[in-house]
């Protein structure tokens, strides 16, 4: 019994500490410069400040963070709204066809995005001419397809199930319209539930990747992660420097994590009881 | 708003599909796409890869998280919110930087080698990223890192559920941790597994941002994935979108492939 509890803690241990590493090997390479990066230090250096003024003197690392801060703002709002109304939909009100179109949303789940890139691209391509704040090149484009996902629907729909649905009644009976009652008590009511989706679409999009990196074309648009992404593919990588970037767009995001860890482990898991 | 931005660009890429020529020059050709998928050696690299990723991938992530899991779940435990939180930490970085970081870290100078040549584990520095092998096993050392405390959380939080009645009454009746584990834990997580055999499947068909990042589908093709490819064939060389659009829904036939193949292996004791 004794050894059995020995070995948990050493597997623990060395599980945890690979995954921590990467995060004290990315924050050190940043404090260094890129010649002691590649000498293999472990070491904090005194090149922190250093490399952040060279990481934003060489590229425009104010803009992209505003790029990205815009996109994720923007979607995680419209996301919430229509995600919550839909669930609340859902769950709330009876109709025939209600199982069927929640069974075809559930199967967009299942669609992997590379099947639908292309189409995809060439629709925004068509927009771009029609309107343009909302065709390629643009954060309209980035924002539109992601902001309704089949699984946040779906994690609104569970959750109401355990909202009590007299508080509805309640408020019919005392004259609220129908969106009153969504606004005036079903939001207030389900508030963690918003914040756990907040913190997974916030995310999210912060980090998406592949779409962006296929309808943002100039410079003066790109987000984060193709920012972090050019600066990685160059000749002569500056480590300092790139580490810099990768901890300054880390940070935030694992704040938010630190923040609201309960919330966020809540709203993974919420989604499949 | 789904059925505009997810089935009819299925429908779309599924015309698009039978249709071939470069840039907006689209004419139909039939299933012209569809048997040179066949020939495309380029595609069938990326088919093998992508499976070569699946199959040793996914099973040893899951075990782990769930090994983990089960771990965590003790009560006696100390320390067990660090230990969850450290390993759940990756799930919040993004694809994209956590993928320059391991590219820097297994690179032949990376601090990687450096350890394994001070520990003499290793005479000589790997080549991680420049050689097919090594560069195969980087990107599914990286992918395990990332998303094995993701999957550990949806364990965790179902054996939570499990009452716990049920494994006092197993430890009356002298089962040991191994049949407990076996009899016991893994038929109550059956559904929950099989969530994440979907989840991760699907994931590893879509790779792309750890590929591109990483190791830039190189050497030649032995790390290429099928999206990466997609990818490439749309907005890389000349773009054809029609060839793409084929090569995606052999995506989507293997997810409904496995998929099903899932559902019937793992699905029938709900």
């Amino acid at each position: 019994m004794k050894t059995k509890r020995m070995f948990t803690y050493l597997f623990l241990i060395i599980a945890a500490l690979i995954s921590i590493f990467p995060f004290i090997w990315m924050v050190i390479s940043a404090t260094n410069q890129s010649v002691d990066v590649t000498k293999g230090t472990m070491l904090p250096g005194a090149h922190l400040v250093e490399n952040i003024n060279n990481l934003f003197s060489s590229v425009d690392m104010w803009q992209a963070l505003w790029n990205s801060a815009k996109i994720s703002v923007v979607t995680t709002v419209l996301s919430l709204l229509v995600a919550s109304a839909a669930g609340y939909g859902f769950e709330m009100y009876r109709s025939r066809s209600k199982d069927i179109v929640f069974n075809i949303l559930l199967a967009s789940m299942m669609i992997p995005f590379a099947a639908i890139m292309v189409p995809l691209f060439q629709m925004f391509a068509k927009v771009s001419s029609v309107v343009p704040f909302l065709g390629i090149d643009t954060a309209g484009a980035v924002i539109l397809p992601t902001f309704t996902t089949a699984f946040l629907i779906f994690f609104f729909r569970q959750n109401t199930k355990m909202f009590p649905k007299d508080m509805m009644e309640a408020g019919r009976i005392d004259g609220l319209s129908e969106f009153g009652l969504f606004f005036r008590i079903y939001m207030p009511t389900m508030k963690s539930t918003y914040a756990a989706a907040a913190i997974i679409t916030f995310l999210n999009s912060w980090n998406n990747y592949l779409w962006p990196l296929i309808v943002l074309q100039s410079p003066k648009n790109m987000t984060v992660p193709l920012l972090i992404s050019n600066l990685g593919s160059g000749y002569a990588p500056d480590y300092g420097l790139i580490m810099s970037a990768i901890v300054i767009t880390t940070l935030p995001t694992a704040l938010v994590f630190f923040m609201m860890q309960k919330q966020f482990v809540a709203g993974m898991t919420g989604s499949v009881k | 708003m789904i059925s505009i931005f997810y089935f009819y660009p299925m429908i779309q890429a599924l015309i698009l599909s039978f249709k071939t020529g470069r840039g907006n020059n689209l004419h139909f050709t039939g299933f012209d796409n569809y048997i040179r998928l066949f020939s495309d050696t380029t595609f069938l690299t990326a088919v093998k890869n992508t499976f070569i990723y699946l199959i040793i991938q996914v099973p040893v992530m899951l075990v782990l998280a769930l090994f983990i899991a089960v771990l965590l779940n003790d009560e006696r435990l100390k320390f067990k919110g660090f230990f969850r939180t450290a390993i759940f930490l990756p799930t919040v970085t993004s694809l994209v930087a956590y993928s320059v970081v391991f590219k820097y870290m297994f690179g032949a100078e990376g601090i990687i080698n450096k350890f394994l040549v001070n520990l003499h584990l290793i005479s000589e520095p790997i080549q991680w990223i420049t050689d097919p092998f090594w560069a195969k096993v980087t990107i599914i050392i990286a992918i395990t890192w990332r998303f094995t405390g993701y999957n550990m959380i949806f364990y965790l939080s179902s054996l939570q559920n499990v009452d716990k009645s049920i494994y006092e009454a197993a430890h009356i009746d002298g089962a040991n941790a191994f049949t407990q584990f076996f009899k016991i834990t893994v038929p109550l997580l059956k559904p929950i597994i099989l969530f994440t055999t979907i989840t991760s499947t699907i994931g590893t068909l879509q790779l792309f941002d750890e590929v591109v990042n990483i190791t830039k589908g190189g050497p030649g093709n032995a790390t290429m994935s099928i999206s990466q490819y997609i990818y490439n064939l749309s907005f890389e060389y000349t773009p054809n979108f029609g060839y793409a659009a084929t090569v995606s829904y052999s995506i989507v036939v293997m997810v409904l492939i496995l998929t099903l193949i899932q559902n019937k292996v793992g699905g029938d004791k709900r």
